[in-house]
């Protein structure tokens, strides 16, 4: 045995000792290729959420560039343990392992947020109410400020809480709506179904409204 | 997927939206008022904008108080030397029931405190909460900020009887100075399943685009030894009726002290009143350091034994007096 393939061995044993433990790492090239293609089983993600990741806002479909890889993956695999409910997009993800469910997430995360083109269409005081929820939150009715837990401008934080800023408003509205309905329910700690369902119809309007007119970007420092 | 799936999934939502009208997920339990009790109503923001009675000048400096009071971070290394806002304690911009409302303060003081022995004013009272809550140095006494802060206070107070001392939902309080048998490792589990998402698994918090959203629970940036949150009961009083946040009354009143010990079981910056000697100045201010760990062995150390006083350069403020009228 020459002394490279001794080495070649050595260093092959360590990656197999040491990857299992590992968090698993997202391959975005690797993503991307079934993003754009699929896996031949269910529709490519870029059918409905674009080329460039923008989603769609007339259908709903969320803009996914971007957004947080780790929080992406666990959608994917919560869509398979049914801890979130989308006749759409269960199917279309049930057979993705975990890896692929990372890589997608992966490639995502690393697309710049496309340029947003619709204008609101929202009444000024519908943004009114929006913002204010959105900012100062409802506190006589027990509704904290989106902001607490989605951080400065809703641009997101972590894993565990997403960017909502510039986000589609029929999207968030439908969202809310699950989880009000208990469609969704994959949030720690019940976070987010304590303040959606507290939430009035007119509030999810006028929420997703202001959300979506957000800029994705830290205003420039002056 | 075909039709008849389609169907069956459509079906499927229809009855859960239909089981949804009952009762809520997540209920807010908080605890009832006594009978007698005063209960306040604090006017909001746009109460002030409605008020025409209310001189614009005025309205102004109360929007400057407010602004103060929910954006304390404005003045960090001013003000402030660690990562709170007062927003972080008085939640519900210092109106609401069980979350510290901060309008009792306006009608209650003048008044003795325990704390410090003397009678204190309003300005004092705010004045203790940067000294401690906030690891600072409060705005000076008299100052156009410090009247902003009192004058943001005093509208809240509008309507409430003066010395009116029987108030329904003041502080955070409501589980008592008894403390159960306290256990870290308790404490700690109900740290890691229910907090530690937010405020991080060292108790860190969070930070985005250099703001802080989740404020740390210890290590410099957090309260220091002297902020009324330190005492056990204090704490388990906010987590049970505040935290996790939109789930007001979810703990138990029991995960509620475990988890308040074992955050005030960590380390934090020194008490501004420290003498140079922590078992002293646990002695000396006892009235308050009984209810704390600071001064006690805890997983062999013993807390507060220390110089460190955060991102702070100093350790005592110049406004932490003592006042006598002999």
């Amino acid at each position: 045995m020459t002394r490279q393939f001794s080495r070649l061995l050595l260093a092959g044993c360590t990656a197999l000792f040491i990857t299992p433990l590992s968090h698993a790492q997202g391959d975005p090239d690797a993503g991307a290729q079934l993003v754009n293609q699929g896996d031949g089983s269910g529709a490519p993600c870029m059918a409905c959420h674009g080329p460039d990741g923008g989603g769609n806002a007339v259908a709903g479909f969320p803009r996914l560039a971007g957004l947080d890889a780790g929080y992406l993956a666990k959608q994917i695999q919560d869509y398979n343990s049914g801890r979130r409910v989308s006749p759409v997009m269960q199917p279309n993800v049930d057979n993705f392992s975990e890896q692929q469910a990372q890589d997608i997430a992966a490639y995502y995360a690393s697309l710049p947020v496309p340029a947003s083109t619709a204008a609101s269409s929202a009444s000024e005081s519908q943004l009114a109410m929006g913002k204010k929820l959105a900012e100062e939150g409802d506190w006589d009715n027990s509704i904290p400020p989106c902001s607490t837990c989605h951080g400065p401008g809703n641009r997101g934080v972590g894993d565990a809480f997403p960017a909502l800023a510039g986000q589609h408003p029929s999207y968030i509205k439908q969202q809310l709506e699950a989880w009000q309905n208990g469609q969704r329910k994959n949030d720690p700690n019940q976070l987010m179904t304590a303040v959606a369902e507290r939430l009035s119809s007119e509030q999810v309007e006028a929420v997703a409204a202001y959300l979506g007119t957000l800029s994705t970007q830290p205003a420039k420092a002056q | 997927m075909n039709y008849k799936e389609i169907t069956a999934l459509f079906t499927g939502l229809l009855i859960s939206n239909a089981a949804l009208s009952a009762e809520p997920a997540v209920p807010v339990n908080l605890p009832e008022f006594k009978e007698g009790q005063y209960v306040h109503q604090a006017p909001s923001v746009q109460d002030l904008e409605n008020n025409d009675s209310i001189h614009p000048e005025l309205k102004k400096v109360i929007l400057k108080g407010r602004d103060m009071f929910m954006n304390t971070q404005q003045f960090r290394g001013e003000y402030v030397f660690n990562d709170m806002n007062c927003k972080s304690c008085h939640m519900g911009e210092g109106r609401r029931n069980w979350s510290g409302p901060v309008w009792p303060a306006a009608t209650t003081l003048p008044d003795f405190r325990g704390k410090n022995q003397h009678v204190n004013s309003l300005e004092e009272r705010i004045a203790g909460c940067f000294s401690f809550s906030m690891n600072g140095t409060p705005p000076a006494y008299g100052s156009d900020d410090m009247l902003a802060m009192v004058a943001y206070h005093r509208w809240l107070a509008t309507g409430a009887p003066v010395y009116e001392k029987n108030i329904g939902g003041r502080g955070f309080s409501h589980l008592g100075r008894e403390k159960p048998a306290l256990d870290y490792d308790k404490g700690k589990a109900v740290y890691t399943e229910n907090c530690a998402i937010c405020h991080g698994d060292s108790g860190q918090g969070q930070h985005k685009d250099g703001e802080v959203v989740f404020p740390p629970l210890w290590g410099d940036n957090s309260y220091n030894w002297g902020a009324g949150m330190t005492r056990v009961f204090t704490a388990a009083s906010f987590i049970k009726n505040n935290m996790p946040l939109g789930k007001p009354g979810s703990l138990t009143d029991d995960e509620a002290w475990q988890v308040a010990n074992y955050i005030n079981s960590q380390e934090r910056p020194q008490d501004p009143r420290y003498t140079g000697d922590v078992k002293e100045t646990r002695e000396k201010y006892l009235n308050f350091h009984k209810h704390t760990n600071y001064g006690t062995v805890v997983n062999g150390k013993l807390l507060g034994d220390h110089d460190n006083t955060g991102s702070k350069p100093f350790l005592k403020p110049d406004a932490l007096k003592p006042r006598t009228f002999d």
